[in-house]
């Protein structure tokens, strides 16, 4: 199953339909989304209602790959999990947030070699290709441990309850 | 006759920490960064009910989250949270943002908190807005990207101490 995520705020149907497409176009039926507060009605995709912390996190878990918004939450819980992640930014311009903050993210954590990134349709296509093959294990995904890197835990500690 | 008893090994005092996050990446970061606390009191302030199971058995305050646009939002979020930290009085505040962290960084400073804000991980190419709007109530100012650290020759600039993954 492939678990599609643009966090619960606000929609984004640029990506919705991008990969609804896709799944048509595949005859893809294990496809679940979460697609927002939006009134969008996918064709191939099948919505889920809104998952609490726990039960988007297990869907995640169950999920051998994640196509998502760049946003921090999803993707820091696709590394955690060690599940492959394709993010596409929401763009500011087309009012899918406040500004092109995504952009940044996902570029830079696509060259740090942690997410898959699509800017454009097409390219969106191709890199689903990509995930699909890290998914099938020929190339695994990226991975975090559980906390903070020691050095920030180390300083956070040592200024807020370290001694002196 | 007095007997000698072995002295008791320095035992570091319990502090008590709040731990500001609004949702989605916000919390997700604050949650990497709480083990740094380890035997400490950590009570969290986030802004909706489902992260409660995030934390099972740990105090936690649940706010509403404001833009800086929706000032009655901000006026009654400014409110709740310095009622949190006259009644909590924590001995450090940590944020990783963004509206209720600012609120909770500015009162807790003016109060005599420690605090610290932690940028989050999704600002690469600048500081966050709420990040420079707590700039100078933030004792501890980091950023979780080195270059941005060193782009500040002035030393002015944020701390880069490492990242949350």
């Amino acid at each position: 199953m492939i678990f599609v995520t643009v966090g619960a705020q606000m929609p984004f149907d640029r990506l919705i339909t991008w990969v609804d497409d896709w799944a048509t176009a595949h005859e893809r039926s294990d496809i679940q989304a979460q697609i927002g507060p939006s009134d969008l009605e996918p064709r191939t995709l099948e919505v889920l209602p809104f998952l609490d912390p726990q039960a988007f996190r297990r869907q995640m878990e169950d999920a051998t790959a994640i196509v998502a918004h760049a946003g921090m939450g999803t993707i820091i819980t696709a590394l955690e999990l060690g599940v492959p992640i394709l993010v596409v930014p929401r763009l500011g311009k087309l009012d899918e947030t406040r500004n092109d903050h995504q952009v940044a993210t996902a570029k830079r954590l696509a060259e740090d070699g942690l997410v898959l990134a699509a800017y454009g349709e097409a390219e969106f296509a191709a890199q689903m290709e990509v995930l699909e093959r890290q998914a099938s294990g020929e190339r695994g995904a990226a991975r975090i441990g559980a906390q903070a890197s020691h050095s920030l835990l180390a300083r956070v500690r040592e200024f807020t309850v370290g001694e002196g | 006759m007095s007997e000698t008893t072995p002295k008791p090994p320095a035992v570091q005092r319990r502090r008590k920490i709040l731990a500001v996050a609004s949702g989605g990446g916000h919390w997700v970061q604050l949650r990497r960064l709480v083990p740094a606390f380890e035997g400490h009191e950590v009570v969290y302030v986030t802004i909706n009910e489902v992260y409660k199971s995030d934390v099972p058995g740990e105090r936690i305050y649940i706010v509403n989250d404001a833009t800086r646009w929706d000032r009655l939002g901000s006026a009654k979020l400014a409110l709740r949270i310095l009622w949190i930290l006259l009644k909590e009085r924590p001995h450090a505040v940590v944020s990783t943002g963004a509206a209720p962290g600012c609120f909770a960084i500015i009162f807790g400073r003016l109060l005599g908190a420690k605090t610290v804000w932690l940028d989050s991980v999704a600002n690469i190419e600048q500081m966050s807005m709420s990040g420079v709007m707590v700039k100078r109530y933030s004792q501890l100012w980091l950023t979780q990207w080195q270059h941005l650290a060193e782009a500040d020759a002035t030393g002015d600039g944020p701390e880069f101490a490492g990242k949350v993954f």
